[in-house]
């Protein structure tokens, strides 16, 4: 399907969907709930220098069109990434493969890059400078321009591949972080990750989260996300994926409007596992009526 | 896993919070006791995780217990209502290693997966024994009235109104010691204060149902991962069963 297909960092995706860091695991394990090869790419689980837990349960709250998550990037640490999750999902999905990293120390993240950088079934590296839970580094990276800079330049000297950098909205000025991470080498932009909420047991009388405080995801964000997104858009050159509460291919052509060549699908997959599926099936006819001839054809043209 | 669309057979409220809830349609990947369905509720975002009570041709029964404004709101979906579910959710409890006489034991609407199961080991021909605890006297009449003849039963409630006054760990320790009681393997279901409670109470092997609160509850988002002593494990899908050494938690 040539209308949908989408060429990105020299990467060429059947189409602009991309599975979100921290919804798909390795890939592997939802392979019998969904077509994995329908999907334009992947992003791997949120990947540490060594394995992580993560948070204690409860991890996941509800709200109002959303979900708020504080998993904490439970992960089996690169090495084991690298060794034994990546083979198992290049077994199963011929596409491209994002790999997503987090540190707490710049060190971690110019290891991680050089790590990934090496394994060749990896296609492009996401710097995660944006999640909210857990406690130092990662997101503190991700709220200055300078700190972002920092990781930036940690991770280029250590990798060829296209680095795409994860921003949080938790921030004052998104623009401005995203043109650090662009002159400091960046190719990518990637935004937004979930926003910092919580919820509260009315009848414990506490924080519903064991973190009591996690990200928030899905519809509720949509509009938050793609105002960052066109924000973004105006201020870099280098190409923008837009995340956030996509649900359907209109808000795939909504977001790719704002300036994304590229949309990640996160909590939509969590809700609806056929998603990628019939977002592929709606595409084509919505469109038509619309009188876009390549998704490519769109792409910040709202700007 | 299989995304359906189940209509509502029917909806029949036990008490006045606990109804049973019958589903119709392509079950096909619904296939043992201990499983769990994931329900998409209009007008709330994430899916409803419930075990599954029976399955009975393209029928299956759901015990639920109305915990928040979702299963409230699912309480008063007409008949015939489309829902979206996902199916076939989780492992099943493991009915080759029951033994002759297993044991169940299950702490209020933790009995829902244990109905199908005592269907199963009783088609087995295995004489199961239950042990069934409840808060209450309306909650336990209902609810234990389901588990089929031919499972003897003891009940427990916290209020006294009926069979053993006390909880289920006071009830099982009145009931089940000595060799005359002995029971070739344990499968437990209820609240986790009273699984870690009968967890050092039980003898030899036997295993547990746990519940969580879920994102995905295909195992996707890691939102309900348990540290365990075979490291984390995700309660939708490498449980919602456990063996007692899976959990490795301390006597």
């Amino acid at each position: 399907m040539e209308r949908l297909e989408t060429n990105i960092c020299g990467l060429t995706l059947p189409n602009p969907l991309i599975a979100a860091s921290g919804t798909v695991g390795f890939g592997h394990e939802i392979s019998e709930c969904t077509d994995l090869n329908l999907i334009g790419a992947i992003t791997l689980k949120g990947t540490t220098l060594n394995k992580r837990f993560g948070n204690a349960t409860p991890r996941i709250a509800e709200a109002a069109s959303g979900i708020i998550n504080s998993v904490g990037l439970q992960n089996p640490g690169a090495k084991a990434v690298i060794k034994e999750e990546i083979p198992r999902l290049r077994a199963v999905y011929k596409g491209v493969v994002i790999a997503n990293i987090s540190g707490f120390f710049l060190d971690e993240y110019a290891i991680l890059s050089s790590l990934f950088d090496s394994c060749r079934d990896i296609d492009m590296i996401e710097l995660n400078i944006s999640c909210p839970n857990v406690g130092g580094g990662c997101i503190s990276f991700g709220k200055d321009p300078a700190s972002a800079a920092a990781v930036v330049g940690a991770a280029r000297k250590n990798t060829s591949k296209p680095l795409i950098v994860k921003l949080t909205p938790n921030t004052a000025d998104i623009r401005e972080i995203a043109k650090a991470c662009e002159d400091e080498g960046a190719d990518a932009i990637s935004l937004i990750n979930t926003v910092s909420a919580m919820r509260i047991d009315i009848a414990d009388r506490r924080p519903v989260l064991s973190n009591i405080t996690g990200g928030l995801s899905g519809p509720a964000i949509f509009p938050i996300a793609l105002s960052k997104v066109y924000e973004v858009s105006g201020r870099v050159k280098i190409p923008v994926i837009g995340m956030g509460g996509i649900e359907s291919a209109k808000d795939v052509i909504e977001m790719m409007m704002a300036g994304a060549s590229a949309v990640e699908i996160g909590a939509g997959f969590l809700k609806d596992p056929g998603i990628f599926k019939s977002i592929l099936f709606k595409l084509p006819p919505l469109m038509d009526s619309l009188g876009i001839k390549n998704t490519g054809d769109i792409v910040g043209c709202a700007l | 896993m299989k995304q359906a669309v189940l209509n509502i057979d029917n909806t029949l409220f036990l008490t006045e919070d606990i109804f049973l809830l019958s589903l119709r349609g392509d079950v096909s990947d619904v296939t043992a006791p201990g499983e769990f369905v994931n329900i998409e509720i209009p007008g709330f975002f994430l899916r409803r995780p419930i075990s599954v009570s029976q399955k009975r041709g393209d029928i299956i029964d759901l015990i639920i217990k109305i915990a928040g404004d979702g299963t409230k709101a699912l309480s008063t979906l007409p008949k015939e209502t489309k829902l979206n579910v996902l199916t076939g959710l989780g492992n099943g409890f493991n009915l080759p290693l029951s033994g002759d006489s297993p044991l169940i034991v299950s702490g209020g609407v933790g009995i829902a997966p244990m109905i199908w199961l005592a269907h199963k080991l009783l088609e087995m021909g295995k004489k199961p024994k239950a042990l069934l605890g409840f808060g209450k006297k309306a909650e336990a009449g209902a609810l234990s009235s389901l588990i089929p003849d031919g499972v003897s039963t003891v009940i427990a409630t916290a209020d006294k109104s009926l069979g053993i006054g006390g909880n289920v760990c006071d009830a099982y320790l009145e009931a089940f010691k000595g060799d005359e009681n002995d029971y070739s393997y344990f499968f437990v279901s209820g609240p986790l204060s009273m699984i870690k409670a009968m967890y050092p109470l039980l003898r030899g092997d036997g295993e547990f149902s746990l519940e969580e609160r879920m994102g995905c509850g295909f195992g996707a988002c890691m939102g309900c991962s348990i540290n365990t002593a075979q490291g984390p494990k995700r309660v939708c899908s490498d449980g919602p069963v456990f063996k007692k050494e899976e959990l490795g938690w301390k006597d």
